[in-house]
């Protein structure tokens, strides 16, 4: 008890010592550089970074105010996500990304109570896209669901639509976050007449033995994946070895990135996965980037992640970010925007192939816009596929239309069930 | 010369046998607790509330259960994170399915139902020691995470698999959920662990921790001089079971706010819960505290002067606090094995005899 005494005054001083600097822009970062799923927390840490410095050295901030960024280390971990939350709640966050389904859970109620808006892009709790219940969550431009559906109308059309008598295994993480398409695709088994089989894989994930014994015995048509971190090329590999057809195996967004891929070498060729982006380096934003972060050594990390799959969608989820920020400036006439402005811009986001294209990212995501009572965004993606011999990926789709009507109708109930637990009524914030 | 026995005279065979029989100890205890129920309060922010204060408060109350079955009754325990899920496990079943029932209750009979099920993953203590025993109560640590995320029920079937705790109040203050302020979710926790420490203090002055410190010494001699080997190590299981669920659903309902069993309730956890015990001190109630004081605020404490004053990058700070973490571990195991308590049990010894010491 004394040592705690002692260690809060000790830590008293420290935090006074650093006051909140004013007239910034507040952008917080919740990432993961280390643990079993640094792999994948490091490029999106650097891409988010990397962008919001890009727009302070060549724009000098957004609206004329200088952004200000923070990093907290969370290690995927939900007690270390509150720590981190806590220490950066009373700094005005503009916008919380915690890049974990887990933390999400856990900050969904705390950031509805203090007034923060929260957007994760492409995980978290998939019935936030209704915006009556969820206020200040946004999960645009789409959700596991979406996903869940784009992958099952892509597998329709390779199949002449229909996927009768078909078997489908999810290989999943089994935690809140691997869980989360399980609905949609009971939902979609019982409409399309697939037989779905469900295989959880323990966190982290590097053992996976038996559950690729009992994919070799189920003998399913198609394999897919909800993974993250280590368990993305550990499956890759255990999928190469039992020789289990490539291109029958399909990543979410979050398992299909080249530190995935690579390890596994040549095995891994014609893998496929979801994207909800572009990759790669040929967009022009790059002369920037390279101009006014890489060769004035202002990048995050080291620097090596530049233009992979996780590091893009870093880049991408900081320049929504961005762009909501603008918004949020456009419409309240304040440059030195609050994190309710903040909310009001998500909600108001509008992004079309035009702005894209003046932003130096020419069809780099889809075009959507934001309600406020759909926080979700269009839920499209895309397909892209692993080539080994030139190590990159192929987009080998356009855009796919997940089935949102049903979708829409899940997230209702959910949502509607979570507002009567925490006796909410839903509406429309202004 | 402040600390001594001198002129301290006790006349009666109920002052003699008191808890803290040096008058500076009993008055050193009553501020403490003066300044944690009366001053703390006052000054609690919510930062260290949540992030530093509440998870000691909650993970002693862990160590001082784990520290009753390891460190009195000498019975190794690794499940003790799955113990900690079944007290949040069963707060979440008792507040979903009793929404009337009042949050102090609900805890209380998580604790309860975790000592049952302690009781049980005990059975196999009455036959297997030591190292035996540690990989049958692992079997107990993996059984109950698989059951707590396989098995729908127990989280009500919702499609993520995740529990969260709804907004409960005492006298009329939220304690549990978004809306509970830092000073509720601080006393209820507090108010938790001094009960549990009383009672732990006491129990284990008592007949039952007696009994408990002879099979740990020596079961067999412990039988012959009249010790019943069953009843002892299953109170023991069934207490300290008791203590761990009280802290896991505390941790679950004020803490987290949600919660997965696989990853709040890890393997990790029984380890992080058994270093306390150790790095604190076998047999010690203070150790608990020291325990958990050292691994729950200290590398809160590093995070903050690396990252926050000396501007470090995270992921450096991150790896350095582990290492950091490792190699204190490692000095205070080789300075005092036996633990944090015995180095300060030394320094009172050196503090009666100063200045004068023979």
């Amino acid at each position: 008890m004394k040592m705690t005494r002692l260690a809060a005054t000790l830590a008293a001083t420290m935090i006074a010592a650093g006051p909140a600097l004013a007239d910034t822009l507040h952008f917080p970062s919740l990432s993961y550089r280390t643990g079993p799923f640094a792999a994948g927390g490091i490029p999106f840490a650097d891409g988010y970074s990397d962008y919001l410095t890009l727009i302070n050295e060549r724009d000098g901030g957004i609206g004329g105010v200088p952004i200000r960024q923070t990093e907290c280390e969370t290690a995927y971990n939900t007690e270390r996500g509150v720590e981190c939350y806590q220490s950066i709640r009373g700094d005005n966050p503009l916008v919380l990304q915690p890049l974990s389904t887990g933390i999400t859970y856990q900050l969904i109620p705390r950031t509805m109570e203090d007034g923060i808006p929260m957007h994760t892009m492409g995980y978290g709790r998939t019935s936030a896209v209704n915006g009556e219940v969820f206020n200040w969550t946004f999960n645009y431009p789409a959700n596991y669901w979406d996903g869940a559906s784009v992958i099952i109308n892509y597998l329709l059309s390779e199949n002449d639509g229909s996927l009768e008598g078909k078997k489908i295994a999810l290989l999943y993480h089994n935690s809140a976050y691997g869980r989360e398409p399980i609905p949609t695709l009971t939902n979609l088994a019982e409409r399309h007449g697939y037989e779905l089989l469900t295989i959880g894989v323990d966190s982290p994930g590097q053992e996976q033995g038996s559950q690729w014994l009992q994919i070799r015995r189920e003998r399913p048509d198609y394999v897919v994946m909800w993974g993250w971190g280590v368990m993305n090329p550990t499956a890759i590999q255990e999928a190469a070895n039992i020789r289990f057809p490539m291109e029958n195996f399909i990543g979410v967004w979050w398992s299909g990135s080249q530190q995935d891929v690579l390890p596994v070498g040549q095995g891994a060729h014609g893998y496929k996965a979801l994207a909800m982006h572009g990759t790669g380096t040929d967009y022009p934003i790059y002369a920037d980037m390279q101009q006014y972060v890489i060769d004035t050594g202002k990048y995050a990390g080291t620097g090596d992640e530049v233009g992979t799959v996780l590091y893009s969608r870093g880049m991408y989820a900081a320049m929504l970010a961005v762009e909501a920020a603008k918004k949020a400036q456009e419409i309240h006439g304040v440059a030195a925007i609050t994190p309710a402005m903040m909310r009001d811009g998500m909600a108001n986001l509008e992004i079309t192939e035009e702005l894209m294209a003046e932003l130096g990212l020419p069809n780099f995501g889809p075009a959507f816009s934001v309600s406020c009572n759909n926080h979700g965004g269009s839920g499209q993606a895309m397909i892209q596929q692993w080539d080994a011999n030139a190590r990159e990926w192929n987009l080998i789709t356009d855009w796919i239309d997940p089935d949102r009507e049903m979708i829409m109708e899940m997230a209702m109930e959910d949502s509607l069930a979570f507002a009567a637990e925490n006796n909410m009524t839903p509406s429309c914030m202004n | 010369m402040l600390y001594r026995e001198a002129g301290d005279f006790k006349t009666s065979y109920v002052a003699d046998n008191q808890t803290f029989p040096i008058r500076f100890d009993r008055i050193g205890y009553y501020v403490i607790l003066g300044v944690a129920f009366l001053v703390v309060p006052l000054f609690i922010t919510d930062y260290w509330a949540n992030s530093i204060v509440v998870p000691f408060l909650i993970y002693t109350i862990a160590a001082l259960g784990l520290n009753i079955l390891i460190g009195y009754c000498g019975q190794l325990s690794l499940g003790t994170g799955a113990f900690m899920a079944v007290g949040a496990y069963g707060s979440y079943k008792l507040m979903t399915a009793f929404p009337e029932l009042n949050i102090i209750f609900v805890i209380i009979l998580a604790g309860f139902i975790t000592a049952g099920v302690g009781v049980l993953f005990g059975l196999p203590s009455l036959r297997i020691k030591g190292f035996y025993l540690a990989v049958a109560t692992l079997a107990a640590q993996f059984f109950l995470i698989w059951l707590f995320t396989r098995q729908g029920w127990f989280y009500n079937y919702s499609p993520t698999g995740m529990i969260s705790a709804p907004t409960r109040e005492v006298f009329g203050y939220p304690v549990t959920g978004p809306r509970a302020s830092a000073v509720s979710m601080y006393m209820i926790c507090l108010c938790f662990l001094v009960a549990t420490a009383w009672l732990a203090r006491n129990l284990t002055r008592g007949s039952l921790g007696r009994q408990w410190m002879a099979i740990r010494d020596m079961d067999i001699a412990a039988e012959i001089i009249g010790v019943n080997p069953l009843m002892a190590k299953l109170t023991a299981f069934a207490v300290s079971s008791f203590f761990i669920g009280i802290s896991g659903a505390l941790l679950f309902t004020v803490y987290l706010g949600a919660a997965e069993a696989g990853e709040a309730f890890g393997i990790d956890k029984s380890f992080l819960v058994l270093f306390m015990v150790i790095i604190g001190g076998l047999g010690s109630i203070f150790g608990a505290f020291a325990g958990a004081a050292f691994l729950i605020v200290g590398p809160v404490m590093l995070k903050l002067l690396l990252v926050n004053t000396l501007g470090w990058p995270t992921d450096m700070a991150a790896h350095l606090e582990i290492m950091i973490i490792g190699a204190l571990i490692i000095v205070f195991l080789i300075a005092e094995p036996h633990g944090i308590a015995a180095l300060w049990r030394t320094i009172k010894e050196k503090l009666r005899l100063w200045p004068f010491p023979y």
